[in-house]
């Protein structure tokens, strides 16, 4: 890539003096080829990234990217757009660790700008009980290679001086501070390595169903879609919420049940906010996007849907948290609200792993937490992909612990159980 | 949403807690193996559509109930005692 025939600085001055006039599509529009060493199913940001790393790191190009609807349309375009490695457990401690490590090469890495933004990311803490929990946490982090700092109230205070400290029933006692955590701009994301992967030879195809998948003898042979068959020597599925229906096409079951988790936008206010700030107690989080808007949502609805909408009790109870925390931003008007459908395992951690049948790979179970988790999947996953071996950081995500119940990761400590995550 | 439990007619989602498919009514036999167990405490068929799973009315009358409801319209079409959907 030359200088001239990526983004750079220089491009913006020259293109701005030439009436913005020279900018062209980023990717191809192809039709479906007849047959791909490579098909991906699904075309959000695991998917995209997955294919970006096949052709990147394992010289694999002859790889189409199938998906339903348009690129990025889905859980990529449609979450609150924190990164952050702040897990507690083996397994997904080192696999975060790493995806971090790729967000922060990833613009230089994909020359193109994906507005990533460590800012921080502050868990507050409200008892001394949740301190010492939070400081187990904080040493595992730091174990891991990854960066955490312990705040006092008054080190919170410095950071977010205008939430309510003295809440009767949750009173701020301190933080866990991320600092390496932060935001970025989700649907850059998705763009990014779309372009990436097209540059490098990879087939993205829009508007592409897939309706079945052509297994003979125990061995993957491609996909019927709604563009026509399409053979392939392997097959990986990475849909997300609608892993269930993909799955079943190849006769599988997993242990995933699809749920709703709903976000928020206000209105565009002057800046009040530049970290990330999570209140856990009342499971609810916030941070403020570049155009003003405050970014904030809670838990799932839970009850399995895939209606893409949330239900009022939640949006209820994200407002009477927001405004517990936060009492300031009580008249910002809320200008959106959209729920994306969550693949949730039954404990609470991802799979990528081969599937029992060859040449079929699954990459799902990512529940509430697949964004900043996209870069890291698809470098994963393309691993598996190209050389049938776990990459290492990833090599914990398997999907025989539900059966053995060895290693299984339940970083809440609830139990392996649908409705608890 | 609101549910239809089968002893206090319609009632507000906030009263039930979701327990889930209602697959976990079928309990296998405790030498059944780990693919069954497998299967009852995991593997869900996750449909999008119509789907029947287990609500304990838990603000209201105690009852666990099987309510049959679509997951994609959110459309509930009725429900049942789960002692009677198990029989």
């Amino acid at each position: 890539m030359g200088l001239f025939s990526g983004y750079s600085g220089l491009k913006v001055i020259k293109e701005g003096l030439m009436g913005q006039k020279g900018w062209k599509p980023v990717w191809r529009n192809p039709a479906p080829k007849p047959e791909y060493d490579v098909i991906v199913i699904g075309g959000g940001g695991h998917g995209l990234s997955t294919a970006y790393y096949l052709a990147k790191e394992h010289g694999i190009t002859n790889v189409a990217v199938l998906e339903k609807g348009y690129l990025g349309g889905g859980n990529v375009g449609r979450n609150t757009t924190i990164v952050r490695a702040n897990y507690l457990l083996p397994g997904n401690s080192e696999f975060y660790s790493h995806s971090l490590k790729l967000w922060e090469g990833m613009e230089q890495d994909l020359n193109y700008n994906t507005m990533m933004s460590q800012r921080g990311v502050l868990n507050l803490f409200h008892s001394d009980g949740q301190r010492d929990a939070f400081a187990r946490r904080g040493n595992a982090m730091i174990n891991q290679g990854d960066d955490a700092i312990l705040l006092d109230r008054e080190g919170v205070r410095e950071h977010v001086p205008f939430i309510d400290f003295d809440n009767v029933r949750f009173p701020v006692y301190g933080g866990l501070l991320h600092k390496r955590g932060g935001t970025a701009r989700h649907d850059a994301v998705a763009w990014g390595y779309a372009r990436g992967a097209d540059q490098r030879g990879v087939d993205l195809i829009q508007n592409c169903e897939v309706t079945g998948i052509d297994i003979e003898a125990g061995v993957v042979k491609g996909v019927q879609t709604t563009r026509g068959a399409i053979r392939a020597k392997k097959v990986a599925i990475v849909v997300a919420g609608r892993s269930g229906q993909v799955a079943q096409m190849a006769g599988l079951r997993l242990p995933i049940e699809s749920h709703i988790l709903q976000a928020f936008v206000s209105e565009g206010v002057k800046p009040i906010l530049d970290t990330v700030v999570s209140f856990g107690m009342g499971h609810f989080y916030i941070s403020q996007s570049d155009k003003g808007g405050l970014v904030f949502g809670g838990d799932l609805d839970f009850y399995a849907s895939y209606a893409a909408r949330g239900n009022l009790p939640m949006a209820e109870h994200v407002m009477d948290a927001a405004m517990t925390l936060m009492p300031a931003i009580g008249k910002a008007k809320v200008l959106r609200s959209w729920g994306g459908i969550m693949d949730m395992s039954s404990d609470g951690s991802p799979i990528i792993d081969k599937s029992g049948i060859e040449g079929l790979y699954l990459n799902c179970g990512w529940c509430y937490g697949g964004f900043k988790a996209v870069p890291g999947s698809g470098f994963s996953y393309a691993h598996l992909i190209a050389q049938d071996r776990h990459h290492e950081p990833a090599a914990k995500f398997r999907l025989d612990r539900f059966r053995t119940g060895v290693g299984l990761m339940d970083e809440e400590g609830t139990g392996s159980q649908h409705n608890l995550h | 949403m609101r549910l239809p439990c089968p002893l206090c007619g319609d009632r507000d989602r906030r009263e039930f807690f979701y327990q889930g498919a209602a697959v976990t009514l079928d309990r296998p036999a405790r030498d059944a193996g780990d693919a069954a167990w497998n299967d009852y405490l995991h593997n869900r068929d996750n449909p999008a559509g119509e789907t029947r799973d287990l609500w304990h009315h838990e603000a209201g009358c105690g009852a666990w109930i099987v309510v049959h409801r679509n997951t994609v319209t959110h459309e509930v079409y009725g429900a049942e005692l789960a002692q009677k959907a198990k029989a």
